[in-house]
């Protein structure tokens, strides 16, 4: 076959390409339909729990859903899958950012959400509303859990209390006394013989952290709420963040990442979970809560628009806040469980009292998640707040 | 009736080999409407969400508007400068230390073993090809860290490990890439006939001469193509940052922080833009060279 | 070209360096794999057999393997035949855009991973409303796979020119007939090289199938990245890795024994 000259094709092929570029560019432009649940409306939730799917997919934070792959003696799933028939597959997600993204999916049944998320899923249209009547452990659980301002809406219910915790200082003792002040990873003088080997986490809502310690140590800047930042609080944090970021080894979004590099040394100080601690279960890497407070997390299940199996999805969420998987879960993860009864199941009896459970003046003094938006969360009304697209922004721009 | 299908056969037979544009027609059907269908549309259409926008707080996308904002984001803001400034020059160090390492184990692989051994050593160099690239980077993870085999190695001699940074990524990258350069040296080098340069002596040349100014230039095709793929996998590279770059950031980080975490797509649609732009131009200078044949 | 012995010793002294450096990691890997400390610092604590136990029983490493060996083959099967029919288009032909199509061919695989990567899953979920599965990865990978077949088919057509086929013509054999007995007996070497190379590039891939692969789909990288940070299967990761390397010796061995000469190799 000799390569031969012949007519142009040009034309024709121009014509098929741009023919079947505009249809499916046609179809992109079309309108997108928001994510509709799949108990139709928003309003109803389900009124009884139906037939089990045999499946349920959960979306949510690590060492929540173990199922004794991780550790063989860790196991909450298995007792769920025998008595219900519903098969979990679940996944872990680093930062609340990443759960907003996951949802959006549309693949998961039931989400773990700390407050910073949990209002933009409903906002979002990716959470359904939960009727809590139909969940036989919900009444044991704490009331001051129970209609709270990251879990409902106007009176609408939207999930199953899990528990809270604040965000501890990690160190490693070996390298520096325990430190009583968050100023460790925030003060240049203090963070100058760790250059290198600070560490903080990955997500813009860190900066609430160095609203916090500014709210302590800089009041002429007026912050009340670390989430609650106008744009001059806001370049301030920021500011302090700049100063940290140059003796920043490694950001974490991985706990069991931040969790090698603590055991290898690399990372020798910095905000953590109490989980990561445990997992390190080294006698030289220890956790404190600084004088200053914290920023913390409340969690609660949720359950998805989207969910394909929902009888299943409110059987896990019933499972969770019994208080035997909830004494399992909590204690496992290091923070406080959601009820009286799941903190008499615990294993050290004093957890409950190092988690400080049912203290409701605990969980507002460690300043939980959650998501800046233009009005400003302190009820200032004479300025405008930052939302939490120009936190990520600024956060980016910060890490350069 | 088999008569009856060869006939039919051969009728097909003849009339596809009158017509040319019909036998092409036939042949390029299928890859092209995949390769347009799949691969054309879909990057036209990330394109056009560039021009897009996101409602901050339910993380929708709004497709109403058209807005280059987001592309003009991308050009003002000093940071996705930096951050492109640092990914071109990752990119462009890796590729010239895979280069270096490339040209000397590629030539004595292709002229100077003797035969019975090139198969071997090219068996030796497509190997690591085979070990997952992400337990490659993870093994520079360990390597570089604290107690790790580089410090082990290194502290005799007073060297310290670089650590998580740009130094890691670019050790990690330099070292995953390897076997991509050496393979299209390699064969350009195989294609240079000996007859070629021992005519170069013949007619006095030194050994530098001749590989200066008779074996470069014929392996420069080559050499680009070898390039090509450790820059390009460089400048989009995203994991082996996460894994050993400590608190830095590529392109490739933040294109996929904005696609993911961020809930910006066309934020990051817009940012791809820039490795895109960086690779057609590359792509287009090196057409000329013939490269493009030895990928 | 006439190179002293000095030269000779100090290439292959060279080569051998490089080669040794080449292989460190990978040595490290596979002592990792014995390694008591799941944080794999060096010197290693102790050894033990206790990873390699565990990876055997692994269930999760084993469907990785397999969903990857699935995907992988799917995707060069379909790779095969596209780089096929583009090579002879482009090797046999000359018309109106065929450089263009040769820039479309690169362009998979030469535009960073994560734009195809999000260019694809922005197809596939925001516009085409698919749900994320086996086969949205195997469609992503058989389109950058292309090149590597198209590459090494185009190659080998360019030298094998168009005599014998011509001869065949004019012997009377039809299109299909020429192209069965004569044609493909001399690509055939070259459809392995070039399928092979695709089979790899498949299997090894990450950027491109994070964005592909809905949740139920887990190749074996995807088991990987979600396993190499916890302490208790990091371990078994490394020794997934040693056996895969064991086990890609034998298809490399005997791609290159068929291979005859290795041009066209990439």
């Amino acid at each position: 076959m000799r390569s031969s000259v012949m007519k142009r094709r040009g034309p024709r092929a121009a014509g098929v390409v741009l023919a079947v570029s505009s249809l499916f560019l046609a179809a992109a432009c079309g309108d997108d339909e928001p994510s509709t649940g799949s108990n139709g409306d928003g309003d109803g939730a389900l009124t009884e729990i139906g037939e089990f799917e045999g499946q349920v997919s959960i979306l949510a934070w690590p060492a929540y859903v173990e199922d004794g792959s991780n550790d063989p003696k860790v196991d909450w799933v298995s007792a769920f899958e025998d008595e219900t028939g519903c098969q979990v597959t679940s996944k872990v997600y680093g930062t609340s950012d990443e759960a907003l993204n996951l949802a959006k999916s549309g693949e998961y049944d039931v989400i773990a959400a700390s407050g910073d998320l949990s209002l933009r899923l409903i906002a979002a249209g990716e959470a359904d509303p939960v009727n809590t009547d139909l969940f036989e452990n919900y009444d044991g659980v704490y009331d001051f859990l129970k209609d709270t301002e990251w879990n409902s809406v106007d009176g609408v219910n939207y999930g199953a209390p899990h528990g809270y915790g604040a965000n501890l200082l990690m160190y490693n003792a070996d390298v520096m006394d325990e430190p009583t002040s968050w100023d460790v990873v925030f003060d240049a003088d203090k963070m100058a013989a760790n250059k290198g080997k600070v560490t903080a986490y990955d997500s813009p809502i860190y900066i609430a952290d160095a609203a916090l310690y500014l709210m302590k140590h800089n009041p002429e800047l007026n912050i009340t709420n670390p989430y609650s930042l106008d744009e001059e609080q806001l370049d301030a944090a920021i500011e302090l963040l700049k100063t940290q970021r140059e003796y920043i080894g490694e950001y974490w979004s991985d706990f069991l990442k931040q969790a090698q590099a603590f055991t290898t040394g690399d990372s020798v100080v910095g905000t953590t979970w109490q989980v990561t601690a445990n997992v390190i279960n080294k006698k030289n890497i220890k956790v404190t809560l600084p004088e200053e407070g914290a920023t913390g997390w409340n969690d609660t299940w949720m359950l998805s628009s989207q969910a394909e199996n929902p009888n299943c999805a409110y059987a896990w969420m019933d499972y969770i806040m019994s208080p035997e998987a909830n004494a399992l879960a909590t204690e496992y993860f290091g923070e406080a469980p959601n009820s009286d009864a799941a903190c008499a199941l615990t294993v050290n009896k004093d957890h409950c009292e190092i988690f400080h459970a049912g203290d409701e003046e605990f969980i507002q003094q460690i300043w939980p998640w959650r998501t800046p938006i233009k009005e400003c969360l302190d009820g200032r009304t004479d300025v405008e707040c930052t939302d939490y697209s120009q936190w990520t922004q600024a956060w980016t721009e910060m890490k350069g | 009736m088999v008569a009856a299908a060869r006939r039919a056969a051969r009728s097909v037979s003849s009339v596809l080999s009158r017509f040319s544009w019909l036998r092409l027609g036939l042949l390029l059907t299928a890859p092209l409407a995949w390769l347009i269908a799949i691969y054309v549309v879909a990057l036209a259409a990330l394109l056009l969400t560039a021009l897009w926008q996101v409602d901050s707080f339910t993380g929708n996308i709004d497709r109403g508007a058209l807005t280059f904002d987001n592309i003009k984001n991308v050009l003002t803001t000093p940071l996705y400068r930096t951050v492109a400034f640092r990914t071109l020059g990752v990119a462009a160090l890796v590729t010239v230390i895979d280069v270096a390492i490339a040209l000397p184990i590629a030539f004595f692989m292709a002229k100077v073993a003797p035969p019975r051994w090139r198969r071997i050593l090219l068996i030796a160099v497509l190997t690591p090809l085979w070990a997952s690239y992400l337990v490659k980077a993870f093994a520079w993870r360990a390597t570089l860290s604290q107690g790790g085999l580089f410090e082990w190695l290194g502290t005799p001699f007073g060297i310290e490990s670089p650590g998580y940074g740009l130094t890691a990524v670019i050790i990690t990258q330099a070292y995953i890439w390897l076997p991509f350069v050496i393979l299209p040296i390699f064969a350009g080098l195989e294609r240079v006939p000996d007859s070629l340069m021992e005519a170069s002596s013949d007619l006095g040349a030194g050994p530098m001469r001749t590989l200066r100014h008779v074996v470069l230039p014929v392996l420069f095709p080559a050499i680009i193509a070898g390039a090509i793929f450790s820059f390009s996998l460089t400048l989009g590279d995203y994991i082996t940052v996460n894994i050993v770059g400590g608190a830095n950031q590529m392109l490739g980080n933040l294109v996929y922080v904005n696609q993911g975490a961020a809930n910006n797509l066309p934020l990051a649609a817009a940012i791809a833009l820039i490795p895109i732009a960086i690779m057609i131009v590359f792509l287009a200078a090196v057409r000329r060279t013939g490269a493009l044949d030895n990928l | 070209m006439i190179l002293s012995a000095n030269v000779k010793r100090l290439l292959a002294g060279l080569t051998v360096l490089i080669l040794v450096l080449i292989y460190l990691p990978l040595i490290l890997v596979v002592f990792n794999s014995f390694n008591t400390n799941q944080t794999m610092t060096w010197p290693p604590d102790g050894l033990t057999f206790d990873w390699w136990e565990r990876a055997w029983n692994s269930q999760g490493a084993r469907d990785a393997v397999m969903t990857s060996v699935r995907v992988a083959a799917m995707s060069t099967v379909v790779a095969l035949v596209l780089g096929t029919l583009l090579a002879m288009a482009l090797q046999r032909f000359d018309f109106f855009g065929k450089s263009s199509v040769n820039l479309l061919v690169i362009l998979p695989i030469a535009l960073p991973g994560i734009v195809t990567g999000i260019a694809l899953h922005n197809a596939f979920k925001g516009i085409l409303n698919l749900d994320l599965t086996l086969m949205t990865v195997v469609i992503a990978h058989s389109t950058f796979c292309i090149v590597t077949v198209f590459n090494n088919v185009q190659a080998r057509l360019r030298r094998m020119g168009g005599n014998l086929e011509e001869a065949s013509a004019d012997l009377g054999a039809g299109l299909w007939t020429t192209f069965r007995l004569v044609s493909f007996p001399q690509l055939r070497s070259a459809l392995l090289a070039g399928g092979l190379l695709a089979f790899a590039l498949s299997f090894d891939e990450i950027i491109v199938t994070t964005f592909t692969a809905g949740s139920g789909v887990t190749t074996l990288p995807i088991w990987i990245l979600n396993n190499m940070f916890r302490p208790a299967q990091a371990p078994v990761v490394n020794v997934v890795a040693v056996v895969m390397i064991l086990l890609s010796i034998i298809p490399i061995w005997i791609a290159q024994r068929l291979s005859g000469d290795t041009e066209g190799a990439r």
